[in-house]
């Protein structure tokens, strides 16, 4: 019996929140070292869970089962393959550069990471979930602490539309999933919930053609696929930093990877037939996502709509339903969720001292926030795809896939790189170069020690990868290999 | 040894990123420290390079001293680097150059660390382009390195000049040409970047001499067009990414504003290594890959190649902005490189008339050779025109006149310089250049004639430059009180004197690289 | 000996009214309120723990003449109602001109009697008995606050209205027995075969009286005047139990005596459960008083709990029972936390509960709980039982109410969403919220305590629960 270092992973932040509840208020300190700890504890778990997987072996490993309702079937089923151990450590990080850029909350920090790390254990939960039932338990935890934490600690202006409109988006999206996946589990006939089980289940092609639609685009809801992204710049702006990286970091792709594991893989045939259709909204995503960031006037919705378009990317790679594209979208959740988390870091960390982020109103950061500066070109290299980068590891093949099925969408999106170039070397020069405006000087005080680690974490995950691919690839091809099996070796 | 011999060509390469990392460590105060850290850490690569060349052997077929590392398996690139003679050619120029450029700038105060460090990303990014035998290898650094170069362009560029946009919006003159110069690059290197997916997905490789085989031997249809408009289309797509960097008219805009606006170093750079990326794009990828289309549409490249030549005489010709005219300058000699390259692809890689591969070979001599020279010659020019700005603050030909006598030295190598840049016999220029209208004569003589009159006015622009800086009568503003001219100094004359060196051996005994260069051109088209 | 047990509750029950009758002369003012309540509460749940260790049933089987029935539908129910009754007792301790009158202990304890004999009941006669025992202590408990108008408008119109539509139901079961001369429940199966204008009469009827119990469309008018009238312990003990106890009926009459129609009353359950449903939940976002919003909240939950009915199966019927589990603990809970807040603030507004979260953080974060829970949330013990209903209803063929239960969820989540903005976000007048704290009684510590602990139990261990609700549901089919 070993040890079940994923149950520890993914209930690590749920007792942690339920410990800083017993704090008094004003114990300030003890709730933001224990949430530290916690939140280091969970990366270091998750990157040895990461460094352990035999990629040689493949398919699900440290796979825990705890019967829980065995009437119908339900039990607490954990396990990770190439796909979601990538995940695991990319909540882990963002775990803990959200916790150290979160450090100067003084309103009710004690609520804040509460929380937040409910929110981190039902994401954690859902990627290391193979059991169908407990994956909606714990996606289902992960929605409703984004509406506390933005209607609470967020941008005072639009929170609440913000957070009541993400929330019922959310809560819409799964719910339709939820539906999808009942239907699922009683077409099968098998009285289970758990996903191995059913991914040999063979449903009927018609079944498949029906549902699909809900399971896939219910999730892709919370991954941000057009039309239904409209929540995600809105929710991005509101929210405060930690939220906001930790929602295009992770939720988002939260969204995607449940959109995978239950849509594609389980009912594969419905893919196939509905792929195109996915594949024309991640294009409209990707290209109408980098036109809409590039006239933005707001620093945060340049980027909460550069996440939209990223986001199509990993949708597009999806429905190539090809080795390349799923490998390619599989590297993209990982990078782009490092890339837009610095964004929001840095985002956050010049909202504080400036205390605007209008754009015109910016200038000449890069004088006092250097650190901060060569972190958003770096992120901003990621995001173009410049070669190098993680960007560029991800979006390459993700291409590559999609001249495989329809050469014409590969033009198309490509155009998107230059509009995305453009406006992010546009955004990155006007607020870090160029002339400081005279309300802001000496108003600019330089970035703490965790300011610093956390940028630092960041920048060198983004330049690893790009330079190292082998750092990750070779984990996502395995989880791509049984992808593939389930597809029918497509 | 052994390692060194296994391993020359990455040492080469990575040397100078880690040179940057070091310099990264350094404290920012001690300038003195931070330039001659960077300054003798960009030697290394030189002193490896001459090894290498002395270690090459030029009458061996193929990529010599080739490395294989694993890199992104899941789509079949490997990290594959090599070298024959024209990319070691190459290679040679940049890690002269970055020296030399790194010397120029000792007079760079502001951020000198980023400066430094910036540039020797730039060198690394650049050797790559040239090592690379793997087709997503040179795209990676194809695209990375024009980072350093938009950034040196926007924060050392020059500080005055401001373009007009739409609506009375101003932008400062370099940030305008730095995002000029990277959106139309990237822009231009979109068609590129999709080819080379197509070619990925299609071959399941990226190493260059496999794909020189396979796509070469396709035919029947794809992507259900047939193979012949889909090789045209792609073949396009290739040559826009390279026209644009080259440049070749009329995808040149970028280049008189970067060129300008940059700081010296970095116009050095820009001129001397950055616009061979192009060229060496057309040899190494456009030729191989596409011989019946390049020769297809030879008589097109070479409209764009004499356009480029005369068009560029013309507009450096109208120049006030010294520097301004030398960027035109640019244009008008990398004109003859496409020249050159256009007359070998008319005569195609079949032709069985002795004369017409004769000429074939001499035209691809030369434009290789003027690739070369152009890199001395550019860089040189280059500085000169930022010797001068330093001292007077003004690179308006107008405010010159007469300056001969106050500064005989840097007038002297100034001259010597325009001449070499002008083709004059006894100098660099004149080789590449003769060996290039030699070439090009028997297959496209019409185009090589109108080429001719380009020429002549080469002679015209430079001469009528060197007249408006040193001739005539004497500026009295520089004679006298504060803006007294000074002299060229030791430091500046050092960056002049490899490059003048090397200029006048070419122009007197050119063999040596000659020899290097023709070998590889015999090998590569065959 | 087993007939003993089987009305073991009852008597136990009628044991403790006695004494509470008994010990009330003898009481001084002072201690009069912490006796009362606490006997009634203690008494209350010492029961729960005989009839749990003692009183079980085996198979099922009829007493007293086939008047009641032993079995663990009915013995899952009183538990409830003795869980529901003594929580109840505990909220009356702190509601003024409630705590000192042991009437209203007594009420209560006869409510709770009247319920069980419901749960039990397997005659027409027994059932319509038990029910009548049951309204009329709640009557009388709605309108307990004789001094407040509200008070005595809610429980007159309780009366009107329950007294019409129990008048009304009375007169089907006086069909049913005209047409099939029997009175049990279980006999009555054979006479029911089809649809025709008989059956369709005596099922209208009799839903008529169910309907009102458990607040259905067309029958849920009376709820939101009731429940914001009748002091608020009531109000949760009403929107609970009595709702369980309609519900326990309704599953009881309606699956053992007409299974053989049951396509065409399910259907017409069915759509009656999407009005209510809809209605509660549409006309809740316009609240602005808490009591009435979970008024119309609840009215929302019972057409949640009728589609498990609706599905017409071991695991639909299971499902609701469960429903009720998760319903209970969370009703109850939020309107515990109403009263104990409507004590100290002096108000029922919504906007009153502005700032809470820094008042008392402890009561917030129970509002966020119980709140949650009911807008069908993990790890909560409403979202196991949403999906637990929706699973049946999408088993059964009946997609389109699961898909009407989830819009409407939606839409209950906004609502709920709202009144928890107002507590965390909000801030009172003058922002002054340290020097308003707001304090809670042990009674109610302990309690909500407990309640708390329930709906985290229940939804995040739930499989013992339905395990129970199983048993439960085993002996309908």
């Amino acid at each position: 019996m070993h040890f079940p270092i994923l149950s520890v992973i993914v209930f690590t932040p749920v007792s942690a929140a339920l410990l800083i509840l017993l704090y008094k208020p004003d114990q300030k300190k003890a709730v933001r070292i224990t949430a530290l700890v916690t939140a280091g504890l969970v990366l270091l778990l998750s990157t040895i869970v990461y460094f352990s997987y035999d990629k040689a072996v493949a398919g699900y490993q440290f796979v825990e089962k705890y019967s829980w309702m065995p009437f119908l079937g339900i039990s607490l089923h954990f396990g990770v393959d190439g796909l979601s151990a990538p995940l695991l450590l990319l909540t882990g990080i963002v775990m803990l550069t959200g916790v150290m850029i979160s450090w100067g909350i003084e309103d009710r920090p004690r609520e804040f990471f509460t929380f937040l790390f409910f929110l981190a254990s039902g994401v954690l939960g859902v990627f290391a979930s193979l059991d169908l039932f407990m994956l909606f338990f714990f996606y289902e935890i992960a929605v409703f602490p984004m509406y506390l934490l933005i209607s609470i600690w967020g941008w005072v202006k639009t929170r609440e539309y913000a957070a009541m409109k993400l929330t019922l988006y959310l809560f819409i999206g799964s719910v339709i999933a939820l539906v999808g996946a009942l239907a699922m589990y009683w077409q099968s006939g098998l009285h289970t919930f758990d996903m191995l089980v059913l991914e040999r289940a063979n449903f009927p092609a018609t079944f498949q053609n029906v549902w699909f639609p809900f399971v896939f685009v219910g999730f892709a809801v919370l991954g941000g696929l057009f039309p239904f992204h409209n929540w995600s710049p809105d929710g991005h702006v509101a929210a405060p930093t930690a939220v906001s990286m930790f929602h295009a970091g992770v939720l988002m792709k939260l969204g995607a990877f449940a959109a995978l594991r239950v849509g594609i893989m389980l009912l594969p045939e419905g893919a196939k037939t509905w792929q195109w259709v996915i594949m024309g909204l991640a294009l409209v995503n990707i290209v109408y996502g980098a036109l809409i960031a590039s006239v933005q006037t707001d620093f945060k919705y340049v980027i909460g709509f550069s996440s939209v378009s990223h986001m199509g990317l990993v949708m597009l790679g999806f429905a190539t339903l090809t080795r390349e594209g799923l490998t390619g979208a599989g590297v993209q959740m990982f990078s782009h969720g490092v890339m837009t988390a610095l964004f929001f870091a840095a985002v956050g960390m010049v909202y504080d001292r400036a205390h605007t982020r209008d754009i015109p109103k910016l200038g000449g950061m890069v004088g006092p926030l250097p650190m901060v500066a060569v972190g958003v070109i770096i992120a901003s290299l990621v995001s173009m795809g410049m070669p190098g980068f993680s960007g560029f590891i991800a979006e390459f093949p993700i291409f590559m896939g999609v001249w495989k099925t329809q050469w014409v969408v590969a033009v198309v999106a490509a155009v998107s790189i230059v509009i995305t170039a453009s406006y992010v070397l546009l955004v990155v020069r006007r607020v870090f170069f160029g002339k400081m405006p005279a309300e802001l000087e000496g108003h600019i005080r330089p970035i703490n020690t965790f300011d610093k680690i956390s940028l630092v974490l960041l920048c060198t995950i983004m330049v690893g990868l790009g330079l190292f691919p082998s750092l990750m690839v070779p984990w996502i091809q395995t989880g791509v290999q049984h992808v593939l099996s389930l597809l029918g070796g497509a | 040894m052994n390692f060194l011999n296994n391993h020359l060509l990455i040492l080469i390469l990575f040397f100078p990123t880690l040179a940057a990392l070091v310099v990264f460590c350094l404290p920012k105060d001690n300038q003195r420290v931070i330039r001659w850290t960077a300054f003798s850490a960009s030697l290394v690569p030189l002193v490896l390079t001459v090894i290498l060349w002395a270690l090459f052997k030029p009458a061996k077929p193929g990529f010599q001293f080739e490395e294989q590392y694993t890199w992104y398996a899941a789509i079949h690139s490997s990290f594959h680097l090599g070298v024959d003679g024209l990319s070691l050619t190459m290679v040679l120029l940049t890690t002269l150059l970055t020296p030399l450029a790194l010397l120029a700038s000792f007079n760079v105060t502001d951020r000198l660390k980023a400066y430094m460090m910036l540039f020797l990303f730039l060198e690394t990014g650049m050797l790559g382009v040239f090592m690379a035998i793997d087709l997503l290898i040179f795209f990676v650094f194809w695209e990375i390195g024009l980072i350093p170069m938009y950034f040196l362009i926007n924060q050392w560029g020059s500080e005055k000049g401001e373009r007009e946009l739409w609506k009375g919006v101003k932008v400062q003159a370099r940030n305008y040409a730095s995002l000029k110069f990277i959106l139309y690059t990237m822009g231009g290197s979109l068609g590129l970047l999709l080819a080379i997916q197509m070619l990925g997905v299609l071959f399941q490789t990226y190493d260059l001499q496999t794909l020189y085989l396979k796509w070469n031997s396709l035919n029947g249809s794809l992507l259900g067009f047939p193979v012949a408009t889909v090789k045209a289309v792609a073949f396009w797509a290739f040559v826009i990414a390279f026209a644009v960097k080259v440049p070749v008219w009329p995808f040149h805009t970028w280049l008189p504003d970067a060129h300008t606006e940059a700081p010296t170093a970095g116009s050095m750079i820009l001129a001397g290594v950055m616009l061979k990326l192009g060229a060496y794009g057309f040899l190494r990828l456009v030729l191989p890959l596409y011989p019946i289309e390049s020769q297809h549409y030879a008589g097109a490249l070479a409209f764009l190649a004499v356009m480029a030549i005369i068009f560029g005489a013309f507009a450096a010709y109208g120049q006030k902005d010294f520097k301004r005219l030398v960027a035109y300058s640019s244009v008008n000699h990398m004109g003859f490189v496409l020249l050159g390259i256009a007359a070998a692809a008319k005569v195609g890689f079949s032709c069985t008339d002795a004369a017409l591969n004769l000429s074939k070979n001499i035209a691809l001599n030369g434009a290789v050779l003027q690739m070369f020279n152009h890199g001395l010659s550019a860089a040189g020019m280059f500085f000169l025109v930022g010797v001068l700005y330093e001292r007077t603050h003004t690179r308006n030909l107008d405010d010159f006149g007469g300056l001969f006598p106050l500064v005989p030295i840097y007038g002297g190598i100034l001259i010597f310089t325009s001449m070499a840049s002008l083709g004059l016999p006894g100098l660099n220029g004149f080789v590449s250049e003769f060996l290039v209208v030699r070439g090009s004569w028997p297959a496209l003589t019409g185009y090589t004639a109108v080429a001719m009159l380009g020429l002549l006015f080469t002679g015209a622009y430079i001469l009528k430059g060197l007249k408006q800086v040193l001739h005539g009568p004497l500026n009295e503003h520089w004679a006298h009180g504060e803006h007294t001219l000074t002299e060229i100094n030791t430091r500046e004359i050092l960056v002049m004197a490899p490059l003048m060196a090397l200029i006048l051996s070419i122009g007197i005994y050119p063999a040596w690289i000659l020899d290097v260069v023709n070998k590889a051109v015999l090998m590569l088209f065959h | 000996m087993s007939s003993i047990r089987s009305i073991l509750p009852e008597i136990l029950l009628l044991a403790l009214a006695i004494i509470v009758l008994i010990l009330d002369p003898f009481l001084g003012e002072a201690r009069r309120r912490l006796v009362l309540g606490w006997v009634t509460a203690g008494g209350l749940l010492a029961i729960f723990a005989v009839c749990l260790l003692a009183g079980r049933p085996g198979t099922p089987l009829f007493v007293y003449g086939g008047m009641l029935r032993f079995d663990w539908l009915a013995f899952l129910f009183e538990l409830f109602f003795l869980f529901s009754a003594a929580i109840s007792a505990l909220f009356f301790m702190d509601i003024e001109r409630v705590n000192r009158r042991a009437e209203a202990y007594l009420l209560l304890l006869a409510a709770t009697l009247g319920m069980s004999l419901m749960a039990a009941s397997a005659d027409l006669i027994m059932l319509y008995l038990a029910i009548e025992t049951t309204s009329i202590p709640l009557y009388l408990l709605g309108g307990f606050l004789t001094q407040d108008e509200k008070s005595t408008e809610s429980g007159f119109k309780y009366l009107l209205f329950g007294a019409l539509t129990t008048t009304v139901m009375l007169y089907g079961f006086s069909l049913i027995y005209g047409f099939t001369g029997t009175t049990s429940l279980y006999a009555l199966n054979l006479h029911f075969n089809q649809f025709d204008a008989l059956s369709v009469g005596v099922f209208f009827l009799v839903l008529a009286g169910l309907a009102f119990k458990v607040s259905l469309f067309p029958f849920q008018f009376w709820a939101p005047d009731v429940y914001e009238g009748a002091p608020t312990p009531v109000a949760g003990f009403l929107s609970t139990a009595s709702k369980a106890a309609g519900f326990v009926v309704i599953l009881r009459l309606f699956v053992v005596a007409f299974p053989a129609i049951s396509a065409n009353w399910t259907t017409v359950l069915a759509v009656l459960a999407a009005l209510t449903m809809t209605v509660g939940n549409l006309i809740a976002l316009t609240q602005k008083n808490i009591k009435r919003l979970l008024a119309y909240s609840s009215i929302a939950h019972a057409g949640y709990a009728m589609i498990g009915v609706v599905a017409f199966s071991q695991l639909g019927a299971s499902s609701t029972i469960f429903y009720l589990i998760a319903y209970i603990l969370t009703n109850l809970a939020a309107f515990g936390i109403v009263a104990a807040f409507g004590r100290v603030a002096g108000s029922d507004e919504i906007s009153a509960y502005r700032g809470l979260s820094r008042r008392n953080s402890t009561l917030a974060l129970g509002m966020l709980v119980s709140f949650l829970s009911l807008a069908g949330m993990p790890p909560f013990g409403g979202f196991v039982a949403k999906v637990l209903v929706f699973s049946a209803a999408i088993q059964n063929g009946y997609i389109w109410l699961a898909v009407v239960g989830v819009l409407n969820s939606i839409v209950g989540l906004y609502y709920y969403l709202n009144v928890l903005k107002v507590v965390y976000l909000y801030r009172m007048e003058g922002e002054d919220e340290e020097h308003h704290p707001v304090v809670l009684s042990r009674p109610y510590v302990i309690s909500l305590t407990l309640l708390m602990i329930g709906i985290v139990l229940v939804g995040v261990l739930f499989a013992p629960w339905f395990n129970l609700a199983q048993r439960a549901a085993l002996n309908l089919f």
